[in-house]
C-alpha cells in the first residue's frame, strides 16, 4: 500500500481484528478490508452501507449477476484485484466457475442471457467512456432489462468505481487466489458491511 | 428494489461537509477535478481518469508537497467518489430521459 497509515495506521481493537482475522483464515488481511477499517467514520462505514445496499439489497438481479457486474466494471478500469476478487465471489454465487470468466472474457460469445449481456455492454460504456444517453438506455430496454435493473444496475456500477480507482491509487497488492476464495465466501455469506 | 439514494447522500455529506484533515475546499477541488495546482491536479485527475496508471511517485510527490498522509488518503477518497458521482448522474439522467419517451 502506497500510505502507511493504510497498512499500520489502525487503532488497537483493529489490529487485534486483523490478527483474528489472520489466524481464522491462514490468509493476509486484505488490503481491501485495511482501507473500509481505516478511520471508518469517513469513509469504511458510509461506502458499506452504499456497496451492501447495491449488492445485497433487494433486486431483480441475483447476487452472481451483481458481482459479475462489479467484476466486469473492474476489468474495463484494469483493476486487477478487484476484478479478480468480485470473479471469485460471482463464481460461488452462481455455483459454477465458467460463466462469469466467460462473459469476462468474451462477453459476446458467453451465452449469458441477453439482458444481463446487454446490461453490461452499458456498463462497460458507462465506465470507459464517462457517457450514456437514452438510446443507450433503451437498447438494454430492448433486450429485455426492466428500468428497475437498470437502475440497480447503477448502483453498482457507482459503488465499483470508487472502489476500483481506491484500489489502484492506493497500490492494493494482489494476493494468490486461495486469499481471493477466502474472502468471496466472507463476502457472500456476510455481505459488504 | 435496492435503493442507494440514502446511503449515497450520506456519504457525500461526510466526505464533503464533515470532519477531516484536508480543508472542506480542498475534498470539494478533489471531488470535482479542479482547482488544484501540481503535484496534486495530477494526481487528483489520474484517480478520476487513469488509476491504473498512479505510481509510487505520484503519491510521493503530493507528500513532499507538505501533505500528511491521511490528507492524501481524504483527497483520493474525494476524488474516487466525485468522479464515480459524475458518471452516475449522467446515467441516471439518461435513465430518466429514456422512461419519459
Amino acid at each position: 500500500m502506497r500510505l502507511k497509515i493504510l497498512d499500520s495506521g489502525h487503532g488497537f481493537g483493529t489490529k487485534v481484528l486483523f490478527a483474528l482475522i489472520r489466524a481464522a483464515s491462514r490468509q493476509r488481511v486484505l488490503d481491501v478490508i485495511k482501507l473500509v477499517k481505516y478511520r471508518p467514520d469517513f469513509y469504511g462505514t458510509p461506502m458499506s452501507e452504499v456497496t451492501q445496499e447495491a449488492m445485497r439489497g433487494a433486486s431483480p438481479w441475483s447476487v452472481g449477476d451483481r458481482e459479475l457486474m462489479a467484476a466486469f466494471i473492474a476489468k474495463i478500469n484494469r483493476c486487477e484485484f478487484c476484478t479478480k476478487a468480485h470473479s471469485a465471489v460471482a463464481d460461488l454465487a452462481y455455483g459454477n466457475r465458467t460463466k462469469a470468466p466467460a462473459a469476462l472474457s468474451d462477453l459476446e460469445s458467453s451465452g449469458i442471457d441477453e439482458p444481463l449481456r446487454a446490461t453490461l455492454v452499458m456498463l462497460g460504456k458507462l465506465t470507459k467512456e464517462h457517457v450514456l444517453d437514452a438510446d443507450d438506455v433503451r437498447a438494454v430496454i430492448a433486450a429485455g432489462a426492466s428500468f428497475q435493473q437498470i437502475e440497480d444496475a447503477l448502483a453498482v456500477s457507482f459503488s465499483f468505481n470508487i472502489i476500483g480507482r481506491l484500489a489502484d491509487s492506493f497500490g492494493f497488492s494482489v494476493p494468490p487466489p486461495r486469499a481471493f476464495d477466502a474472502g468471496a465466501k466472507y463476502l457472500l455469506a456476510r455481505g459488504y458491511r | 428494489m435496492s435503493n442507494i439514494e440514502q446511503a449515497r447522500r450520506a456519504l457525500l455529506r461526510r466526505v464533503l461537509e464533515g470532519e477531516g484533515n484536508a480543508s472542506l475546499p480542498d475534498r470539494r477541488a478533489a471531488f470535482d477535478n479542479s482547482g488544484f495546482a501540481e503535484p496534486l491536479s495530477q494526481l487528483v485527475a489520474k484517480v478520476a481518469g487513469n488509476a491504473p496508471g498512479i505510481t509510487d511517485e505520484d503519491i510521493d510527490r503530493v507528500r513532499q508537497s507538505g501533505l500528511s498522509e491521511d490528507q492524501i488518503f481524504e483527497i483520493v477518497v474525494c476524488a474516487a467518489i466525485g468522479q464515480a458521482s459524475r458518471q452516475y448522474d449522467i446515467a441516471k439522467a439518461a435513465l430518466e430521459a429514456a422512461r419519459r419517451n
